[in-house]
């Protein structure tokens, strides 16, 4: 029987890279097909192509043996592909009926929408895959696991066959994610085929049929997850022998660097984000923060980093009070900060690197006397930097914007490791680099830490706290509900966490793995 | 699965209570109002002084009875409830209807503000409030195409330019060929502009504000060249003389008392505003090319891929909205003296962008802060003739100040589309 | 050996014209041309002359139209330049009244740049730090009712006080008149686009009714009384000459702009905060400060601008009607692309063309609006640099920062 989906030769280039290169891949029906491949390998490429967002420069989409023409979305629902995207396309003001029937509305005469008609049918759809979704909600007050759900009802109300999930538990805490895989093997009993993307090998291993490798724009290997190891993968992901464990010492904490006691964060509609909350951090550590986004993580940075107001309780570094004080004064107590979105809150983009460079500190001498620039004390600056850190870049007049990502958020951590801290507060620091950059800028933490410096890590990737962090802090709906032993915990028993189910942790015995996966 | 579900831990959700702080100010604001009405006009006016609101308006309609009543006494009264209303905010709070009440208390102040000014004489507030429908027209249609162009996602600041446009094309194209042809006219012209701003702003993706300035700037200039060298040349003279639409008094409607004369015996600019506002609103919400509208304007992406054409969808809107703001232009002229002078509009594109803010993006909401704009115009010429103790000049600067109080949060913050002055960019998902 | 050399010189010239159509200013230069072009057409096809021409004959038509454009143009030149060869010989004459008369246009034409450098560095100000000045037609108005009260107000004062003090009163409330929006934007979002349009409106009516109220002159109706001597700007010439010192002070103000812009740590925080306020916010700006500072600034200079004009020009304030100079400045920023520097000759241009239009509409008939429609048109074909570019077919810029 033909595979209902096949790619022949799938090519596309874009200015000065190479994204997919003569891509073959074949789908079956009934399949759970994992497109494995880093950040950055051509494996979303690829699927936007599926998708008719982009036009191949070579290559055939076949469907059921017969080729067909996608140049864009349209095209591709009325092939029966659909998508769910890792950010969700959804608009947070519409309910979820009018978010699933947007672009195939249900109609009365002259153009008046049909909503009965639509919200009867995204209940049913609901019901048949045991989605439990309300179709009158609003988007905006759904959690992201649900919001995710309302994205496979899209694709089901199209009567999709083939369906495209590109990392899909990027979002979802390890439980969430163990119901997907229920979802998504509910829907291919019930016939429908699916193409999931990922950088997650255990995920890959637990949930696929069959496993296809990308790296580089090619194709560079076939598993069955019955057969392969998680270090074969990861070999074949990277092209090369991977460090599986960062070389790291233990950890020898000195004093108490940041206090924070009894922390409350409130935001704009008096909701509380950050409840009643205490930790420390000493020199010479890496306290992570585990947790899934939207637990208060984001508006805890942003307080201690003095973007935010605390509505009450205290925060102390190195002894001294600086609850609510501005940014800068944070800043000059000796606390650097990576910010979470680079691009956003990182960098200004259309300035040069050098300045980019000086963004902290341009006020203080050497940079500047008496308010004026000092461009050569900049300049050569920029020039140390850029050779220590290692950041490609054309020259240091040249615009940051156009550095790639893993060059961009290296200025960024060049900048704050370039003057005397005490505190780095790094928020998902390794967010969409290539393993090169994830590798280079974890083994600089780690140097930060045995200097001496605290090191408060929040990240979403648990791999990546559960690798550099010496205590986890596990965070869920604002609170910090443990904090535990990084040594002693396991995957599963911060997987509970995260999701707010407190249990005994160090309980079981540890596994005797010493071979972690590599950071995904 | 389920059992570990039951231990979850409940979370003690404290209840959300919408800011304290801002019951208590809008509170205080209304209370102050009441304050206001009893300190600068309850003691300023003699306790036998009496105002008489003249309700009927002129233009033949049915006369209805004048209010009469003693002065002191009203003002005491309304200083009273706005007190009372006050006192209520502060202690429990109106919640969602805070903003209602405060435009119920803002009537009362300026009711009383009336009251006090026409102490010992009269005000013809039935004319008044004629006016004000009158006057809130070019408004309400110039936020309606704003409101067109923004729930797509496409800032438009041009409707001044495009008004002014459609003024002047009505102006020449009436004279010529007519009060009907000249309003078609002004829809072309305010459609055809409309394409210029979207092409810049779609296509070419330049900044929306810059964009819409320049079409204002480009516009103001043309008109004013082109009128002045009309006006260089007896012989074109004729070029510039329109003349307007007559009212039309409709048949039942325009003889209920008071409400009559108001709201159904104007020109067809009034009716037709009436017809666009529901049209709109029901296309907006209830039809499939609204949904997809609205999606454009909060989430280009999703809605793209969807299947959904940003692009053409953008483009259609601004057009729409070039169309209407041309027609609301046209009003200046065919609804109004019946010929074109230089910067005629004076503004009013930009305090109907003010007045789609105040009404949330929405055409009845629109309507309803038109009409605040419309009354404090109708207010300011109204009062300079009746010798108020406040200057004409100083006066006609109200709709301005307004705008920006409305504009500063005072009525609570408003949240436009999420993707409004955002060009769309078809890019990758990652 | 000869081959190669050719081929080196081949190159060189090639290296040259690819260089040049890749610069901004070939750019600027063609964004302008293609403006004076289509102002052309509009103005022939405007004219009764060419119509009557054309009905003879399509030839005669084109004739007429081409000497229409000819005479707007060229009376346009002469009425902002003067004619050059007269110029050169009153030079060598070295009569007093023929050098004057010579170079009137070009000393009036620097008067009339004067409020444009001072609006133009205004709103370039604004727009590097992030924020759309539209209000500096008022704001210039307040500067100069405001310079004016100062300047019948105050008598018995030497220049050396009185000049500074007038000056200084206008740039206050300017200021003023900038502070309000930009705390307003900082402080509630408000966009200050919409905020500072309303406030010109408030400054016409408000100067409305001062110069028909409280500042009205005893004598002349609807006027201010006349500035003290003591307040007027210097003037460099007898008269009719009225080029004074503030074209001077216009431009060391662009200057310090400029300066402050590149060179200080201040400048610094205002392009960060207008290329990227979040990102500003986090490296420690004070990202609120900045956008109500810069807008009070920018407001200042407008307010500069207006007292310029009345402590150099006009004298009293008779008149409530927009000058136009706020909005044509917005012109002028944008096509010295918000270089202080670049402004200065921006300005100049508009200046230079607004006060030749004068004589243009004398000889021509053609009304001095077309100035606002060609203002349009440059910007227009600034704004959408790829018209541009695809039409005289040019190259992409260059990719580094340039200060």
């Amino acid at each position: 029987m033909a595979p209902i989906l096949e790619l022949q030769g799938i090519t596309k280039r874009f200015p000065g890279v190479l994204a997919n290169d003569h891509i073959d891949l074949k789908l079956n029906q009934g399949e759970i097909l994992a497109l494995l491949g880093e950040n950055g390998a051509g494996k979303s490429t690829l699927m936007n192509i599926l998708y008719g967002l982009y036009s191949p420069d070579e290559g055939t989409i076949k469907k059921n043996g017969e080729v067909i023409e996608i140049n864009r979305p349209q095209d591709a629902i009325d092939a029966g592909i659909g998508m769910v995207h890792q950010h969700f396309m959804l608009v947070p003001v519409f309910t979820v009926t009018e978010n699933v029937m947007l672009g195939n509305e249900y109609l009365r005469s002259l153009g008046f929408l049909d909503k009965q008609k639509a919200a009867d049918r995204v209940r049913e759809i609901s019901d048949q895959f045991n989605l439990n979704i309300d179709p009158d909600a609003l988007i905006e007050d759904l959690p992201v696991g649900l919001q995710q759900r309302v994205e496979i009802i899209k694709l089901l109300f199209r009567n999709a066959e083939i369906l495209i999930m590109d990392e899909p538990s990027a979002v979802l805490t390890p439980q969430e994610v163990d119901e997907l895989f229920k979802i998504m093997h509910n829907l291919v009993e019930q016939g429908k085929s699916i193409i999931f993307i990922t950088h997650k090998l255990k995920e890959v291993l637990e949930c696929s049929d069959r496993i296809m490798v990308i790296r580089a724009g090619k194709v560079v290997g076939e598993a069955l997850p019955e057969k392969a190891s998680t270090n074969k993968l990861a070999a074949m992901m990277v092209g090369r022998q991977v460090e599986l464990k960062v070389k790291k010492k233990l950890a020898k904490p000195g004093d108490v660097v940041l206090e924070v006691k009894n922390l409350t964060i409130v935001n704009k509609n008096r909701k509380i984000e950050v409840d009643n909350v205490s930790f420390d951090v000493r020199a010479g550590e890496v306290l992570g923060i585990a947790g899934v986004q939207g637990n208060g993580q984001t508006e805890l940075v942003r307080c201690l980093t003095g973007l935010m107001k605390a509505e009450s309780g205290e925060v102390k570094i190195l002894g001294e009070e600086t609850t609510n004080h501005t940014p800068r004064e944070i800043i000059e107590s000796g606390v650097a900060h990576i910010p979470e979105d680079r691009q956003k809150d990182g960098l200004i983009l259309p300035y040069p690197v050098k300045d980019n460079l000086v963004l902290c500190t341009y006020y203080l001498k050497p940079f500047a006397k008496n308010f004026i620039l000092q461009p050569d004390v900049i300049n050569k600056n920029a020039k140390e930097l850029v050779e220590d850190f290692d950041i490609r870049t054309p020259g240091i007049t040249a615009f940051t914007s156009g550095l790639s990502g893993g060059n961009q958020q290296k200025v960024i951590v060049a900048r704050e490791f370039s003057r005397p801290i005490d505190l780095l507060i790094a928020s998902q620091p390794t967010r969409g680099l290539d393993v090169g950059s994830i590798e280079y800028i974890h083994g600089r933490m780690i140097a930060k830490r045995d200097e001496g410096t605290a090191i408060l890590l929040v990240s979403t990737e648990l791999d990546e706290v559960m690798q550099l962090a010496d205590r986890i802090a596990v965070m869920f709906r604002g609170e910090i509900i443990a904090v535990v032993d990084a040594a002693i915990a396991t995957k599963e028993e911060l997987g509970l966490l995260m999701a707010g189910i407190k249990t005994e942790v160090g309980k079981k015995k540890p596994k005797k793995t010493t071979v972690r996966e590599i950071v995904t | 699965m389920a059992n570990q579900r039951n231990q979850l831990i409940k979370k003690k959700v404290k209840p959300q209570e919408p800011g304290a702080t801002r019951r208590i100010v809008m509170g205080a604001v209304i209370l102050l109002f009441g304050v206001f009405i009893w300190f600068a006009f309850s003691r300023n006016i003699g306790a036998d002084t009496e105002t008489i609101f003249v309700l009927t308006p002129g233009g033949g309609a049915e006369t209805v009875p004048d209010v009469q009543f003693n002065t002191l006494r009203g003002l005491n009264i309304f200083a009273g409830i706005c007190a009372a209303l006050g006192a209520y905010q502060i202690a429990v709070g109106f919640k969602k209807y805070t903003n209602v009440i405060l435009a119920v208390a803002g009537g009362i102040l300026t009711i009383s503000f009336l009251a006090w000014g026409a102490g010992g004489g009269s005000i013809n507030v039935g004319g008044m409030l004629r006016v004000m429908i009158l006057r809130s027209v070019p408004i309400t249609l110039g936020a309606l195409a704003g409101v067109l162009s923004e729930r797509a996602g496409v800032v438009n600041l041009a409707i001044e330019g495009m008004m002014i446009s459609g003024a002047l094309v009505a102006a020449i194209v009436g004279s010529i060929a007519g009060l009907w042809v000249g309003m078609l006219a002004a829809i072309v012209a305010g459609g055809l502009t409309a394409i210029l701003h979207a092409i810049l702003s779609i296509k070419y993706r330049i900044d929306q504000t810059i964009s819409g300035t320049i079409i204002n700037i480009t516009s103001i200039g043309l008109t004013s060249y082109l009128v002045t060298k009309i006006l260089q040349n007896r012989d074109l003279h004729y070029l510039n003389d329109s003349g307007f639409f007559q009212p039309i008094h409709l048949p039942v409607l325009s003889k209920i008392p008071f409400i009559g004369p108001i709201l159904f015996s104007h020109n067809i600019y009034i009716y037709f505003m009436y017809i666009l506002i529901i049209l709109l609103s029901v296309i907006l919400f209830y039809t499939r090319w609204g949904l997809r509208l609205r999606s454009v304007g909060e989430h280009p992406k999703a809605a793209d891929t969807l299947g959904v054409n940003v692009f053409r969808m953008r483009y259609v809107a601004v057009i729409l909205s070039g169309m209407m703001a041309g027609f609301a232009g046209s009003f200046f002229v065919l609804g109004s003296i019946g010929y074109f002078e230089q910067q005629m509009t004076a503004g009013r594109g930009f305090i109907s962008l003010a007045a789609m803010i105040f009404g949330k993006w929405t055409p009845i909401g629109s309507f309803g802060a038109s009409l605040l704009f419309g009354f404090a115009e109708a207010l300011a010429t109204n009062l300079s003739i009746l010798k108020f103790p406040i200057p004409a000049e100083l006066l006609l600067t109200l709709p301005y100040v307004i705008t920006m109080v409305v504009l500063a949060g005072v009525v609570g913050r408003s949240r436009g589309p999420a993707a409004a002055g955002i060009p769309y960019e078809k890019e990758s998902l990652h | 050996m000869e081959k190669q050399s050719k081929k080196e010189k081949k190159s060189v010239v090639k290296i040259f014209v690819e260089e040049l159509s890749r610069s901004s200013f070939v750019f600027i230069l063609l964004a302008i041309f293609s403006g004076l072009v289509i102002g052309g057409v509009l103005a022939a096809a405007t004219t009764e002359d060419v119509y009557e021409a054309f009905r003879s004959s399509f030839g005669e038509g084109i004739l007429e139209s081409l000497n229409l454009i000819w005479e707007t143009y060229s009376s346009l030149f002469t009425g902002s330049f003067g004619k050059p060869a007269k110029m050169v010989t009153a030079l060598f004459s070295g009569d007093r009244d023929l050098i004057r008369e010579a170079y009137k246009p070009f000393l009036e034409s620097l008067v009339t740049s004067t409020p444009y450098i001072f609006t133009g560095v205004a709103i370039a100000l604004g727009f590097q730090a992030g924020v759309f000045n539209i209000g500096a037609e008022g704001q210039l108005f307040m500067g100069s009712i405001m310079s004016a009260w100062a300047g019948f107000t105050f008598k018995g004062l030497p220049p050396i006080i009185h000049v500074p003090l007038a000056l200084g009163i206008g740039f206050l409330a300017g200021a003023l008149w900038g502070f309000i929006p930009g705390w307003l934007k900082a402080k509630t979002g408000a966009h200050e686009v919409i905020n500072t349009i309303m406030m010109n409106y408030i400054a016409f009516n408000l100067t409305e009714f001062l110069i028909g109220g409280p500042m009205q002159d005893p004598v002349d109706s609807f006027k201010t009384p006349l500035i003290e001597e003591s307040a007027k700007l210097p003037r460099l010439f007898a008269d009719p000459l009225r080029f004074n010192v503030g074209f001077f002070i216009a431009i060391g103000v662009a200057v310090l702009t400029w300066y402050l812009l590149y060179k200080t740590t201040w400048g610094f925080e205002v392009r960060s905060v207008g290329l990227n306020p979040d990102a500003s916010r986090y490296a420690g700006i004070n990202a609120t400060m900045i956008t109500i500072a810069s807008l009070a600034l920018s407001g200042a200079f407008s307010g500069l601008g207006g007292a310029s004009i009345m402590l150099g020009v006009t004298f009293r304030q008779t008149q409530s009607l927009s000058t136009g100079y706020g909005f044509d400045a917005i012109a002028v920023a944008l096509l010295a692309k918000n270089h202080p520097i670049g402004v200065i000759l921006s300005a100049m241009l508009f200046g230079f063309m607004r006060h030749g239009s004068r004589l243009m509409q004398l000889k021509t008939g053609i009304p001095i609006d077309i100035i606002s429609i060609l203002q349009g048109l440059i910007i227009f074909f600034l704004a959408a640099p790829a018209i541009i570019r695809t039409f005289y077919r040019l190259k992409e810029p260059k990719k580094e920062f340039e200060e």
